[in-house]
């Protein structure tokens, strides 16, 4: 590998900016309150969820809305496997089967329907998570005959830290994956689907793979918060809202660079905790009339701003007025 | 009588009922998504609109739901036409291709979702509300409905005639047609697209409220209750298949049947087999019962 791609400018400053940031995330326990640790770690999910989403409905463009079923199942993997009373296993071992598990999931539903294009493929995986969801609900109801269950209690640092290693995980797996041949077959495949298949990559495998990859991280965020939330019930954790915020906040963001998902996510999870503790019964009206606004007036996110804003700097002139809209 | 053929009786006139419903809220959200290509999310909540409403004007002004009906049509179609004529030509013109308007307009929609569910929250709060309605036993060859079901259900027939009747003769309805298999050349052939569009998005809104106003007689009502008709619309239609008016009428009543029966055998699984029946049509046949 040549040695001079990783010292060049355009490598180097993201990578200095990142390594700040990633040290003031792994020393914020330290310096930080209680109330900082669990914003991050509720913004570090979405940002997570977001992250993933794009890992694979970003190049491929199949709109999946089944995130919330990989979510889900994490979160009651975890619940199953931690039981508030004699749970045997340690923690990261769940994390690690819920994100197996997911993934699974994701590789069957994947096989299967990979195949329908378009509107098919986002309505399909919008009803898987509604049939999980149903079938838990009527299971829970007149098999188990109990509705809900508790998680054990799990400290503060330990989820912080374990969504920050997931989340790292996450950061690195989409980095290289967009570097190496995998990623180009997956950008072809989202430009021209006949012609990459044509040009010999096995469509259905990188298609079914990536699917499966970024589900596993889903399911892995779902497991960890779930031990945070400690009640869980199907409406909970299989809430259709788990799949609609990743692609908002993905398409807040700007889908076409690495940092868009992250930016975009991160800013809507904050406002999203803020507003929710200002103002909690307008809370949904601000959010819907922000997602509104933001889809009308920045269609290619907020990181499609940042060149508009450049130019229009460089010509001068109404850069002011630009920057209020 | 006996036992089994009333309970054949009420299963049957049940599911038609409730498929008149469904009928309708497909039938509005199949114009939507069939010419105006706005995958509308927020359909259920003209629903939502259209059953306060009717519950407002019932309770506070005393004015007769059937009568409601020839009130929220008018006032819903006037809310879809302007949303579309401002957000959606917006996006429209905006997005470099198809495929982005679908994207963005759908999402443009769970933004309208929670804006109406929200101020729907605050105007009516969100406890259940119902009111009484030609709430009286009507004696059916033994099987006993109440008048409200029937009178729905031949309301719901009569509407969903008469916009089908509307779409095939009239001329507004042939450049609806139209725009449906070719906007482009639709407008070079002298049709006002960005004026029909937003024709039809509002006619798929009137669809919805006059569901809503219908269902107001028969079921409690709360600002929330939308999402659940947006979901059951969106199978219709891919039942029926996509942009097929017929096809979601059609739809309509067949998952009305089903739920009727799936309800009457194990009541909590009826959504879970709506979405069963769904899936394993989008595997087998993607393109619906009256696809092309």
């Amino acid at each position: 590998m040549d040695i001079t791609r990783f010292t060049s400018k355009k490598f180097l400053i993201p990578a200095i900016i990142s390594l700040v940031i990633l040290i003031a995330m792994v020393t914020l326990p330290v310096y930080g309150s209680l109330y900082m640790v669990i914003l991050i770690t509720a913004i570090l999910m979405f940002v997570i969820l977001t992250v993933s989403w794009t890992l694979f409905s970003g190049p491929t463009g199949y709109m999946s809305l089944a995130s919330a079923a990989f979510f889900g199942i994490g979160v009651y993997a975890s619940a199953i496997l931690l039981p508030t009373t004699g749970g045997k296993l340690p923690l990261l071992v769940v994390v690690v089967i819920g994100g197996l598990v997911s993934s699974i999931l994701a590789f069957g539903v994947g096989a299967l329907t990979l195949r329908l294009r378009g509107i098919y493929f986002a309505v399909f995986t919008f009803g898987l998570v509604e049939l999980i969801k149903q079938v838990l609900l009527w299971w829970e109801n007149s098999v188990t005959g109990t509705r809900g269950r508790y998680v054990m209690l799990v400290e503060n640092d330990v989820i912080f830290y374990t969504m920050l290693a997931i989340f790292m995980l996450l950061m690195l797996t989409f980095f290289f994956l967009r570097r190496s041949k995998y990623g180009l077959a997956m950008q072809s495949i989202g430009e021209n689907e006949e012609a990459a298949a044509h040009r010999g990559i096995n469509v259905t495998m990188v298609k079914v793979i990536t699917f499966a990859i970024s589900a596993f991280f889903m399911g892995a965020t779902g497991a960890i918060i779930a031990t945070r939330w400690t009640y869980i019930d199907p409406y909970i954790a299989f809430y259709i809202l788990y799949s609609f915020l990743p692609v908002m906040m993905a398409i807040f963001g700007g889908i076409g660079q690495i940092y868009g998902p992250v930016i975009g996510a991160a800013i809507f999870a904050y406002l999203e905790e803020v507003l929710l503790t200002k103002f909690p019964y307008y809370y949904m009206l601000i959010f819907g009339v922000v997602l509104v606004a933001a889809i009308l007036y920045m269609p290619n996110g907020i990181v499609g701003l940042v060149p508009r804003l450049v130019r229009r700097l460089r010509k001068g002139g109404s850069a002011k007025q630009h920057a209020s809209t | 009588m006996p036992q089994g053929i009333i309970t054949f009786l009420d299963l049957a006139i049940g599911g038609l009922l409730l498929g008149g419903i469904y009928a309708l809220l497909a039938m509005g959200l199949s114009l939507q998504y069939g010419v105006a290509r706005v995958f509308n999310v927020s359909h259920g909540e003209f629903i939502m609109l259209g059953a306060f409403g009717t519950f407002t004007l019932y309770t506070v002004f005393g004015i007769n739901p059937l009568v409601c009906l020839a009130i929220v049509g008018p006032l819903t179609f006037i809310i879809g036409f302007l949303l579309h004529k401002t957000m959606f030509t917006r996006l429209r013109l905006l997005a470099p291709n198809a495929d982005v308007y679908a994207a963005n307009s759908m999402l443009a929609t769970f933004g309208l979702m929670f804006i109406i569910q929200n101020i729907a929250l605050l105007a009516w709060g969100a406890n259940y509300r119902a009111y009484n309605y030609l709430n009286f036993g009507v004696d059916l060859w033994g099987a006993i409905f109440t008048a409200n079901r029937l009178v729905i259900l031949g309301f719901a027939i009569a509407i969903g005639v008469a916009f089908y009747i509307f779409l095939a003769r009239s001329r507004i309805g042939k450049a609806i047609r139209a725009s449906a298999q070719d906007p482009t050349t639709a407008g070079l052939m002298g049709v006002n697209i960005n004026l029909l569009l937003a024709i039809c998005f509002g006619l798929g809104a009137v669809m919805a409220g006059l569901a809503g106003t219908l269902m107001s007689m028969r079921i409690p009502l709360t600002p929330t209750m939308g999402l659940n008709y947006t979901i059951i619309a969106i199978i219709v239609i891919v039942l029926g298949g996509l942009g097929s008016i017929p096809g979601s009428f059609i739809g309509g009543f067949i998952l009305g049947i089903i739920g009727t029966i799936v309800t009457y055998l194990e009541p909590s699984l009826s959504l879970a087999a709506y979405y069963f029946i769904f899936m394993l049509l989008l595997l087998i046949k993607p393109t619906g019962i009256f696809g092309k």
